[in-house]
């Protein structure tokens, strides 16, 4: 099918884009990538009657470290420019990991970090991972700006926080502390397809080999990525034996995940594999945090 | 009607200026405005592949741009590659190894798979099937895709 009509503006500034936002209001809407978006209006189930096309703002693309060590990633920088970050690899190679399960290359070329972020797609990686790495979201509109930790970001099902006038700017990911690991999981049909399950794991350990920290988050098994609480409560201040990580998947799949059944999985399939996943997540995880991460 | 934009744009070498719709893809631009039948419009959101195209040299989907964005930038089709007397490489190995079938699918990989051999020319078989997993072809079940792929990696190098 084809996108119903809408009028278009193509801001060559950030302040441009965000005068534009401002005049327009609810009827606004940011195209970055538009790898979804498009997708979506070509469906006509996104019927925007305007677009701020940010395509010809430079100054939005771009990977910096931060002074304390972490990395500072422009909105419209391409999934493909973060994958291929030696910065990026450097430091969180969690996320160039994950970015090997987006979709596909052609969808990462054009597809943006901070559009995948800001449609919170609940099956998307992004938005999830968004989650466990300790990101932080600039968000900005005419005259005014403000950070939003990203677990505070998403409030639904392509549902965030960010108002209509506003934008999503910059991620600022806060560097790891010592002897952390990552480790993201998925089962899915095919190559680049949504996943049944997926699980993605950033954990901390002590000198001690002690859990220090936890953060787990389990993706299309709800209506939004779920942040495990019972991840915390098993692990944190005790050694992540085998046990304690299977008591998690035994908790965390029975308590706090609600899948759907559809075509391709039932809930009772993705309860199952989602415990698989969890147990692989964490082991790896653990074990990466003991080789120093 | 909504209001229309100037588009300035050059494709396979030969600049264009049109009045689109913001609404207008390019894959629709590329074929009923410039008559450019070679890029394939197969799922229109960006699973199937057979419209890919490359923007400014990288390999995209066409159903998933908006003709206007295009503005100012380099596109480059199918049509770009060879003519049936001369083909490209690729298109050479594509017929020599029985990669298509029915070829529908045939432009999106091949305008997939020319930037990846610019970029890889060397690919191991996991890579090639990594940078086609965007393009969905039902006839061939990909085996001779692969091995087309590696015949022209061979022949390209050693021309080289």
């Amino acid at each position: 099918m084809k996108p119903v009509n809408f009028d278009y503006y193509a801001p060559s500034s950030v302040d441009e884009a965000l005068d534009t936002l401002a005049e327009l209001g609810y009827d606004g809407k940011v195209l970055a990538g538009g790898q979804s978006l498009i997708a979506a209006m070509n469906f006509r189930m996104a019927r925007p009657s305007a677009l701020v096309d940010l395509n010809n703002v430079p100054e939005l693309s771009y990977i910096k470290p931060t002074a304390d060590g972490g990395l500072a990633i422009g909105t419209m920088t391409r999934v493909h420019a973060v994958e291929h970050s030696p910065e990026v690899a450097k430091r969180f190679p969690l996320l160039v990991e994950v970015a090997k399960y987006i979709a596909h290359p052609q969808i990462r070329r054009r597809g943006t970090f901070g559009g995948a972020i800001a449609h919170a797609d609940p099956a998307g990686q992004l938005p999830s991972i968004s989650m466990v790495m300790n990101m932080q979201a600039l968000i900005r509109g005419k005259g005014k700006e403000r950070w939003v930790d990203a677990p505070d970001l998403i409030i639904g099902p392509f549902m965030t926080v960010i108002e209509p006038d506003e934008m999503l700017a910059e991620l600022v990911i806060k560097p790891h502390p010592p002897r952390t690991g990552a480790k993201y999981v998925q089962v899915s049909r095919q190559s680049g397809g949504y996943a049944q399950s997926a699980v993605a794991s950033v954990v901390t350990l002590d000198e001690k080999d002690v859990c220090k920290d936890v953060h787990m988050v389990l993706m299309s098994v709800a209506e939004v990525p779920i942040l495990s609480e019972k991840a915390r409560e098993i692990l944190i201040g005790s050694k992540p034996t085998k046990e304690a990580i299977e008591a998690v998947a035994e908790a965390a799949t029975t308590s706090e995940i609600d899948p759907a059944s559809d075509l391709h999985a039932s809930a009772d399939y993705r309860r199952s594999i989602t415990r698989v996943l969890i147990v692989r997540s964490l082991t790896e995880a653990f074990e990466r945090a003991k080789r120093g991460g | 009607m909504s209001k229309l934009f100037p588009v300035t744009v050059t494709v396979n070498g030969k600049v264009y200026e049109r009045q689109v719709e913001p609404r207008l893809l390019l894959s629709d631009f590329l074929r009923h405005d410039l008559g450019l039948l070679g890029t394939h419009v197969g799922c229109e959101h960006g699973i199937c592949g057979a419209c890919t195209i490359l923007f400014d040299g990288e390999a995209v989907r066409s159903c998933l741009i908006f003709a206007v964005q295009a503005n100012g930038h380099e596109i480059n089709t199918v049509e770009s590659l060879g003519t049936p007397e001369n083909l490209h490489p690729l298109q050479q190995s594509f017929t020599d190894k029985h990669a298509l079938q029915c070829g529908f699918c045939t432009p999106g990989f091949l305008m997939t798979l020319v930037p990846f051999l610019e970029e890889n020319p060397k690919p191991t078989e996991d890579e090639i099937r990594e940078a086609i997993d965007g393009n969905i072809c039902r006839c061939t079940g990909y085996e001779k895709i692969v091995e087309a792929v590696q015949d022209a990696a061979e022949k390209m190098t050693q021309k080289k």
